[in-house]
């Protein structure tokens, strides 16, 4: 479907100093079995959320349980998104409201699949994350603004900013609002070319 | 000009257009869907009012979401059910082949596509599952993708992707008595840790992995994206070649005799650049063991819990009831989870039974034992393997994910501890509060019989 188009966000931000966090925290699988791509917040991080898988027992240390922090941007330890290639855990992320993940490394299917549905992934140093986190601690009002046309992300109270890489294909498809599959059926000729001239397709029969 | 990797060679023969400073379009020779990642997938090309391009070239099966024991019966969750269904309606009106349950060649996607014949060299297969990776065993391109992905090759068989960087881990050498495949990759990973292979997809080479049979291959592959990389690749060889002849998939005839003239040509050129090579000797691993929440926290299964003073690493420890510097031979354990696309195939199934064979469960163990695909199970039973678990105390299951991941019903309890072939120690990733150790179909037996950690090579 079309993603949202996405320019320039300011807002405040979740921190998560956590590494290594799989997709199975984001979304255990147990929550995996919806037909249809809707309503897949309500279980973010369902096991660091709620004591005995229960809904209304809210663990009190768990970030998203504390009213103090908001905003549309999670930011969180190095290696974010590692494990199940489940898109669920984008959708998880994206349908709670957030539409920018901070981290200084990202696993590959986890990035693939946030530019895919218009979450973006803003890969930042080790210094930089860390001075987030401690803004942060400071002051849980302390925001980030993120320009994608600039690739720049910025901590606003201190004024240090930083870019981030983002192939030029995604980027346009972001700032745009395009998907991968327009253009995929945009080039079916092209596609249906390939596969006459192929050399090696001996087994497709 | 330089030489070409493997991976290259196969990569360069599917880009049908390369975008500049953008992803490839890569042209998909095989998909294969599965019940939990697709049916968003198909809503898409729905909703784009298109049908799927080309339906021969996907195949479907079912296996996260099914139970293990009764599968003649209707599955008694309303949810898996109708996700199970859906698989079914959605196959049928776009015209895929379906291996639903029940069907002779119904399984852990991973463990069916090799089995059938379907995986081959030289190709580009992907899958809504990251272990996908298990297919570059057969020296093809094989990775994890996302749903947004699924639905792409459904509209065009092909997927936009950055080409990965390439890395090279050589392991030349002899394993020792009671090393096996999984012991090979997970001491890979506790080398490199989980994110070592990031941005990369790893050709495995050197004696160690040649002298392995294809299952052997298959596991180690698998186990690539544990460590952050895409997939794993080993050059086809004669070993490839044989397990593949007279499947029902494979190339018959003179196609067969074409088949292997090309497939030859599939190896790395003795000049090819890796942007990054590593290398081990196979007489320095033992079996391994993991006791963290991440497959790279893994040691060998007489070694010493390490110290580091990292909050998330202690974190980790805390969940696991550890504690850095213990050690966890002789450490009471609950249950042993035997399968998975890691460790799910019929040599799995004969390394346990070979432990526990004349041997009793322990009494304070629940073991399941969960064949990979009938075709496992059918052999299985075949060889006789169903009898010695029964006569040791264990019950072979019906073939699924199971507790890999427990979406279905086979939860290891919260807090209980697990030894397990899988693939994944993460956090609740066997059932919420539930405690993983990853470990070699050797280590489970040994485990499953004294009803603690201990060291396979004790019953060799």
């Amino acid at each position: 479907m079309p993603i949202e188009k996405f320019n320039t966000i300011e807002s405040t931000c979740v921190p998560l100093p956590v590494e290594n966090i799989d997709t199975d925290q984001i979304i255990p699988a147990r929550y995996l079995k919806a037909t249809s791509r809707e309503g897949f917040g309500n279980n973010l991080f369902r096991d660091w959320r709620y004591e005995n898988d229960d809904p209304n027992k809210p663990k009190k240390d768990f970030v998203l349980n504390n009213p103090k922090y908001k905003g549309n941007i999670l930011v969180a330890g190095k290696n974010f998104g590692c494990g199940s290639s489940r898109e669920h855990a984008v959708w998880a992320i994206y349908d709670y409201g957030f539409r920018v993940v901070v981290s200084s490394f990202f696993a590959d299917i986890f990035k693939n699949n946030a530019l895919n549905i218009g979450l973006l992934p803003v890969q930042v140093s080790e210094t930089f994350l860390a001075k987030i986190f401690s803004e942060v601690e400071k002051d849980v009002n302390c925001k980030l603004k993120i320009d994608l046309e600039k690739q720049e992300i910025q901590i606003l109270s201190t004024g240090d900013k930083e870019k981030f890489e983002i192939n030029n294909f995604k980027k346009m498809c972001l700032l745009k609002g395009y998907d991968d599959i327009d253009y995929l059926l945009s080039i079916q000729n092209k596609i249906e070319n390939f596969e006459k001239h192929r050399k090696d397709a001996y087994f497709m029969v | 000009m330089k030489g070409k990797t493997l991976f290259d060679k196969i990569w360069d023969a599917h880009v049908v257009e390369h975008i500049e400073n953008g992803p490839d379009v890569l042209y998909i020779d095989r998909q294969l869907l599965h019940e939990v990642t697709s049916p968003v997938a198909f809503l898409g090309i729905e909703k784009r009012g298109i049908n799927v391009f080309r339906p021969k070239q996907s195949i479907a099966t079912v296996d996260h979401n099914i139970p293990t024991i009764n599968q003649h019966l209707p599955i008694k969750d309303l949810l898996s059910r109708s996700q199970v269904d859906k698989l079914a309606e959605n196959c049928n009106r776009h015209g895929i082949t379906l291996y639903g349950l029940n069907h002779p060649y119904q399984g852990v996607v991973h463990i069916i596509g090799p089995e059938l014949g379907l995986t081959q060299p030289g190709m580009t297969i992907v899958c809504g599952d990251s272990h996908t990776a298990t297919h570059g065993a057969f020296g093809c391109v094989a990775f994890g993708i996302g749903t947004s992905e699924i639905e792409m090759v459904l509209a065009s068989q092909c997927i936009m992707q950055p080409k990965p960087k390439k890395m090279k881990i050589n392991i030349d050498g002899n394993l020792t008595m009671g090393v096996t495949a999984k012991d090979i990759i997970l001491y890979i990973i506790s080398k490199i840790s989980a994110s070592g292979g990031t941005g990369y997809f790893i050709e495995y080479t050197g004696s160690a992995i040649t002298s392995l049979s294809m299952e052997g291959r298959m596991t180690v592959c698998n186990m690539s994206i544990e460590c952050g990389s895409r997939g794993g690749i080993i050059a086809p060889d004669e070993t490839t070649f044989a397990y593949i002849k007279n499947r029902q998939y494979a190339p018959k005839n003179d196609k067969w005799e074409k088949a292997i003239e090309y497939w030859k040509t599939l190896k790395s050129d003795v000049d090819a650049v890796f942007d990054k090579e590593l290398s081990f000797n196979a007489s320095d691993i033992e079996p391994m063991i993991t006791y963290g929440t991440n497959p790279g926290m893994g040691m060998e299964i007489n070694g010493i819990i390490p110290e580091y003073n990292n909050p998330t690493y202690l974190k980790a420890l805390e969940y696991m009831g550890f504690k850095p510097g213990q050690k966890l031979i002789g450490h009471p354990i609950d249950y042993v989870f035997v399968g998975s696309c890691t460790n799910g195939r019929i040599e799995d199934l004969r390394l346990f039974a070979q432990i526990v064979k004349g041997k009793k469960k322990a009494d304070n163990v629940t073991a399941w034992i969960v064949p990979g695909s009938k075709q496992v199970e059918k052999q299985a039973i075949e060889e006789g393997i169903d009898k010695i678990l029964k006569e040791a105390g264990f019950e072979l299951r019906q073939p699924g994910c199971s507790a890999c991941l427990a979406m279905n019903d086979d939860k290891i309890p919260a807090g209980k501890l697990s030894v397990s072939t899988s693939n994944r120690n993460f956090e609740g990733r066997q059932g919420p509060g539930a405690r993983t150790i990853l470990a070699s179909p050797l280590t489970a037996a040994a485990a499953a019989i004294t009803g603690k950690i201990t060291d396979p090579r004790m019953f060799l």
